[in-house]
């Protein structure tokens, strides 16, 4: 219990000092909502043209979502490559903390901003959109999606998180790629159905895919998450594989910066 | 789990027995690119520092100094060899470890737009810290070092690199090291800067028992400061004695005057034997 609480203390660390980042930036965090807001409201004003509500509120889903995944992605990403660039990342890693709970802190953190982050573009687009019909839907699914779908990315972050762990000049960059090859298989804006079916086997290994499915089934249907186990159950045991899988990963790529001399910057 | 947070009890039951740091013949390569011979930072070095001294290694640039601290301080893995830290194995027991040593190197590595405040108080809560004590220790140590309260607010990359470099020192001894390993902790800084900061290390020896390791270009400062002194020439450690010994040393069998400047050029000079192999080997036309 006392370790387990030192732990829980130890991870406020990270969200703290990510917190003042976000605070320090707030100008350039504003901007880059305005830029979140304009992309997701671009894609949902393709189904608008199409004059199909069902297809509006599915890319609405698409783009926020994905803005959401971005938005964890590139936070996890960019502490590491921030932590590197400025050469803190020697310092944190003599400290007595355990890897896990600095990935967890630092996760944790990023799926919080991601949530208010993504809250917001939500507020704006119902605005924008007032023939949007939410009457039927049930948002304690999509939330419940979300929350749970975001185990699996914070593995999926972990594992991102190397790249600029490694390669400080490029890895965070080197995180979009991981972030499309999602996107082009998860049926973000399409749906699965549609891709060759090499690709579908991908589709059902991202985690993405299920929680855009039970997330649609929610907010489109008013689906009750009772209904869905069969997206659950995908989402549970990513979720339960992956954490490790990024904790692990991490853990041996960090050996590997350590015994080739990478973390070091000057001196 | 609970020893492993709170080292402290351990080290007091074996207080005058354990050595502060052990370093047991260690080595490190670094491969620098495909069919070069690998680059021997550490070579076989040895040492052994008791609980309240200052040791400083010197050296010439490249000749392995701060990456036998990394190496101390886990930061780089050993290929051979082993360190202890008051008795605990590096590897082993890498979190009781953690806990005892802190280091500054030569740049002041933060988060620049954040201030000296919420940087240290990033530093304290990794230790375990309280953040209430933390900040008025922060701004204790800062005030003791010139940096005044009203400019521990402001963004770091504020600061001139000599003030960010008292913050670097600030953050280490924020987490009350046992071992404390400074890596030219006052390059860059004013002569008044500086004397402060050797004023504040000789007071951290004496006032709280830290062991510390110091490298440093400036031979006046490890005259004044160091216990021993060893000189590290292409990973190697060629000489080990006290300031006054290495003089003597220089003197007696090298024909130099007495001083620290002598004996520097003398042991990391071109003049050594190994040198010349390295020159010829160079020389090689192909
Ligand atoms: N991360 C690294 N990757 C590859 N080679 C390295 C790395 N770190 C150090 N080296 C090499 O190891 C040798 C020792 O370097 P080190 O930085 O320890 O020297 P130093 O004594 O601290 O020098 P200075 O006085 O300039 O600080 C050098 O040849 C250097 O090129
Ligand atoms: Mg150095």
């Amino acid at each position: 219990m006392t370790v387990l609480s030192h732990e829980m203390k130890t991870s406020f660390a990270f969200i703290e000092r990510n917190f003042y980042l976000t605070r320090r930036y707030w100008g350039w965090e504003l901007a880059f909502l305005v830029y979140s807001v304009a992309g997701a409201l671009s894609i949902s004003l393709i189904g608008a043209q199409a004059g199909d509500p069902r297809l509006l509120l599915s890319l609405m889903i698409g783009a926020i979502f994905w803005n959401y995944l971005s938005v964890v992605f590139s936070w996890i990403a960019e502490t590491i490559a921030v932590e590197r660039w400025e050469g803190t990342l020697e310092y944190t890693m003599m400290a007595p903390i355990r890897r896990s709970t600095q990935l967890l802190g630092s996760t944790a953190y990023a799926i919080v901003y991601g949530l208010v982050h993504t809250a917001v573009i939500l507020v704006v687009l119902i605005l924008f959109f007032p023939q949007l019909d939410l009457a039927r839907a049930n948002p304690l699914t999509a939330v419940a999606f979300v929350l749970l779908g975001s185990f699996s990315f914070v593995g999926i972050g972990m594992i991102a998180a190397i790249l600029p762990l490694l390669y400080v000049e490029r890895g965070a960059q080197m995180t979009f790629v991981l972030q499309s090859c999602l996107l082009l298989v998860s049926g973000v804006y399409y749906s699965i159905s549609i891709l060759p079916p090499w690709m579908q086997v991908l589709s059902h290994i991202s985690p993405a895919t299920y929680v855009l499915d039970g997330v649609r089934a929610g907010l489109i249907e008013g689906v009750p998450i009772t209904e869905l186990g069969g997206d659950i159950w995908p989402l549970l045991v990513m979720g339960a594989t992956l954490i490790p899988l990024g904790v692990w990963a991490f853990g041996r790529a960090e050996r590997y910066a350590k015994r080739t001399g990478k973390l070091k910057r000057v001196g | 789990m609970t020893a492993t947070l709170s080292p402290q009890l351990n080290d007091t039951t074996a207080i005058g027995r354990v050595a502060a740091l052990v370093v047991d013949h260690a080595v490190k390569r670094f491969n620098v690119a495909d069919k070069r011979r690998p680059v021997m930072a550490i070579d076989d070095v040895s040492m052994r520092l008791e609980r309240g001294e200052i040791y400083g290694i010197l050296g010439s640039n490249g000749s392995g100094k701060s990456t036998l601290i990394r190496l101390i301080c886990g930061l780089l893995t050993l290929d051979a060899g082993r360190v202890e830290i008051f008795g605990h194995d590096l590897v082993r027991e890498e979190l009781t470890v953690k806990r005892l040593i802190n280091r500054v190197s030569v740049d002041a590595a933060f988060f620049k737009k954040l201030s000296p405040l919420e940087n240290l108080s990033f530093a304290a809560r990794l230790y375990g810290l309280e953040a209430g004590p933390a900040r008025s220790a922060t701004l204790e140590i800062l005030a003791r070092l010139g940096i005044s309260a009203r400019r521990a607010d402001r963004p770091i990359e504020q600061m001139s690199r000599g003030m960010q470099q008292k913050v670097a020192i600030a953050r280490a001894l924020l987490t009350s090291p046992s071992l404390l390993l400074l890596d030219e902790p006052t390059t860059g800084l004013d002569p008044r800067s500086k004397l402060d900061v050797q004023a504040f290390i000789e007071e951290l020896r004496v006032e709280h028992g830290a062991t510390i390791v110091l490298t440093t270009h400036d031979l006046a400062e490890a005259d004044r400061l160091c216990d021993r002194i060893s000189i590290l020439n292409d990973g190697r450690k060629v000489v080990e004695s006290t300031p006054i010994g290495l003089k003597l040393l220089v003197a007696e069998r090298y024909d130099q005057p007495a001083t620290l400047e002598a004996a520097f050029m003398t042991y990391t000079g071109r003049s050594l034997d190994d040198d010349h192999e390295e020159t010829e080997e160079t020389d090689e036309p192909n």
